[in-house]
């Protein structure tokens, strides 16, 4: 693991951003740090940036402390989320401004930075937008400019900040799928802030998120939805339906119904389960009672609003027509497929 | 107007703002009375004198030494005022102290404070026998009653243009181009020449045209400071108050037009120049 931060923690008077977090990234990783608005995700990668310094904690990158190293030492490319662009330049003076203010020394001559600007065009697919400002583009395309500023300084990890927060559904689509494949190219680590769990799950390798300063869990995207750590993940990572149950003997007692769940242990638990993992029985049926008291179509699937004593559920229903009876007011059996259930004290 | 109406829904340009042509009508009168004119009547005033007259008061030695005092004058005071109005806009905006928002209040008192009161509290101090004015003279440096109270009184009186100009602008900069600057390796000297002076550009010209133009203009706090002799440190717009008061009220028009045509070259020049340097991006 060539990054290693290491118990880092930040405060800013009396709140605290970051509580002792550690966390490794791997080489050529593309790492996800998601969670919700205030979660610390930026404050972390502003320290890795160098924009700000942590209150206590160490960083390493390659067993030499990345702390203790001024920005242009670190070579941390940053992609900011309003692209940061200079629009005083032309697309290509952005992309070689990292290079052009390198000291006398170590700055490349001014064929080689038009060269590797143009390579970086090419890489980014703008070629023949070099002489354009950034106000003549759109917005993905000043996106894919700051991705190449941000790599011209040849980059030892590349820091995105929400880089496709300002941008429209389709175009972040789009986007997500170039970004992969760049990094696929490049090779570069990469970590990646984000509030979408969606654009996290799709991009990543693995995915850390992030809640109120702490990790709550590390881990493949599959592996993070398949066995949330928290009741906090299960919930960031999609719709969420939650019950209070009880297990005994192998069983998980919910309302008035029984479901096998595998495993020991045994007390009250609360137990989640997603809402297009629910089959719908008629009253005489499998699982337990609730009222329907809400149908609405969106799109492919039906979404229900069920009702069990003050307890609201959504159930959305993707297999076709809803089976018969199922209507506002009607009193339905609901059997989750899956529960994914956590100790009642968390 | 029928027509108007049923081609309506095709104009490309339909104007969204309801009452435009009140509005310009508003304008251009409001412009007219204004400014256009008395500047017209300024205008054709001294061609009484003839084309020769004209050109004889304009180049005569004493008026072409008192439009490049003033001329010259006022640009050095807004260069002084382009190099310190920007520090004193930076240390207001990007740095916290105590007493920062009486710093800032302190700012628009040239502004307030009527010119002659100016002048005569620059006059006492950089007088030869004045607090400054002692200590200048120790390096055989007169302030008072030369050129170079000229420029100081018009230094006083045009610091606020580039200060307001500036300060709301680089308050606005966003944080954002001096971090990524940062990122990319900039140091400071790069990233304030590079980012952030290329940024704020605009409002600097436009703050120095204005203090420029105003020092072009200054009357009240340069005549105390200045000791007007004439040929040497007379400005321009005291010898019009000096013909006014000769009833040669054409000559005074005269040299008033001649001033007026330069100071319209250096606007427009400024204004060229802003257009050549604006990039596409730089209103949005």
């Amino acid at each position: 693991m060539p990054l290693i931060i290491k118990n880092i923690s930040k405060t800013y008077g009396q709140s605290q951003a970051l509580h002792n977090l550690d966390l490794e990234v791997g080489d050529r990783e593309f790492l996800a740090l998601l969670g919700p608005s205030g979660s610390g995700k930026t404050t972390l990668l502003r320290i890795l940036a160098g924009l700000i310094s942590p209150t206590t904690g160490d960083v390493s990158f390659d067993g030499a402390d990345l702390l203790s190293l001024s920005a242009r030492e670190r070579r941390a490319g940053m992609v900011f989320q309003h692209y940061a662009l200079f629009r005083h330049m032309t697309v290509a003076a952005n992309i070689g401004f990292g290079l052009r203010v390198r000291p006398r020394r170590d700055r490349p001559s001014a064929e080689e930075i038009k060269r590797r600007t143009d390579e970086l065009l090419r890489l980014v697919q703008l070629e023949g937008y070099g002489a354009r400002y950034p106000s003549q583009l759109s917005g993905g395309q000043r996106q894919r400019v700051a991705q190449a500023r941000a790599l011209a300084i040849e980059p030892r990890m590349l820091l995105l900040d929400e880089p496709f927060g300002a941008l429209d559904a389709k175009v972040r689509r789009e986007l997500r799928y170039w970004l992969r494949r760049l990094h696929d190219e490049t090779g570069v680590t990469t970590i990646f802030v984000t509030h979408d769990q969606e654009e996290a799950m799709d991009l990543a390798d693995r995915v850390a998120i992030l809640n109120g300063g702490k990790i709550e869990q590390v881990g493949a995207p599959n592996d993070i939805y398949a066995s949330p750590a928290t009741p906090f993940v299960f919930d960031f990572l999609g719709a969420a339906n939650e019950a209070r149950g009880l297990v005994r003997d192998g069983e998980l007692h919910v309302y008035d119904a029984r479901f096998p769940l595998p495993g020991d242990g045994s007390g009250e638990v609360k137990a989640f389960f997603r809402p297009h993992e629910v089959e719908i029985n008629p009253a005489d049926g499998r699982g337990f009672m609730a009222e329907v008291v809400g149908v609405i179509a969106r799109g492919p699937a039906t979404r229900l609003e069920c009702r069990r004593g003050d307890q609201v559920m959504e159930i959305d229903w993707a297999r076709g027509r809803l089976p018969d009876g199922v209507t506002r007011g009607a009193q339905v059996r609901l059997a989750p497929e899956r529960f994914t259930v956590f100790p009642a004290g968390t | 107007m029928s027509l108007a109406v049923t081609s309506a829904p095709r104009r490309r340009n339909a104007r969204l703002l309801p009452g435009f042509q009140l509005s310009l009508g508003f304008t251009v009168i409001y412009l007219s009375l204004i400014v256009l004119i008395p500047l017209t009547a300024l205008i054709l005033r001294p061609w009484e004198l003839g084309v020769a007259g004209v050109w004889d008061v304009v180049t005569s030695p004493r008026v072409l030494a008192a439009l490049k005092l003033s001329f010259g004058a006022s640009a050095i005071a807004a260069a002084i005022n382009a190099v310190m109005g920007l520090i004193v806009a930076w240390v207001l905006v990007r740095m916290q102290f105590p007493g920062r928002r009486l710093l800032d209040a302190l700012i628009d008192l040239p502004f307030a404070l009527p010119t002659a009161v100016a002048g005569i509290a620059l006059t006492a101090l950089y007088a030869p026998n004045g607090p400054i004015g002692l200590w200048l003279a120790e390096f055989g440096i007169r302030a008072a009653y030369s050129p170079l109270g000229v420029v100081i009184a018009l230094t006083f009186v045009g610091f606020p243009f580039v200060v307001r100009a500036v300060q709301p602008v680089l308050e606005d900069l966003d944080s954002g181009l001096e971090e990524a600057a940062f990122t990319l390796g900039a140091n400071s000297w790069q990233r304030t020449w590079m980012v952030v002076l290329p940024a704020i550009r605009p409002a600097l010209i436009t703050g120095v045209s204005l203090a420029f133009a105003r020092a072009v203009g200054e009357y009240g706090s340069v005549i105390f400071i200045a000791g007007n002799l004439p040929l040497r440190t007379e400005i321009a717009p005291l010898l019009i108050v000096v013909r006014l008061e000769e009833y040669d009220y054409a000559g005074a028009a005269a040299v008033g037009l001649a001033m007026l045509s330069l100071s319209f070259l250096i606007l427009l020049a400024v204004n060229g120049f802003q257009r050549l340097m604006a990039t596409p991006g730089a209103g949005r």
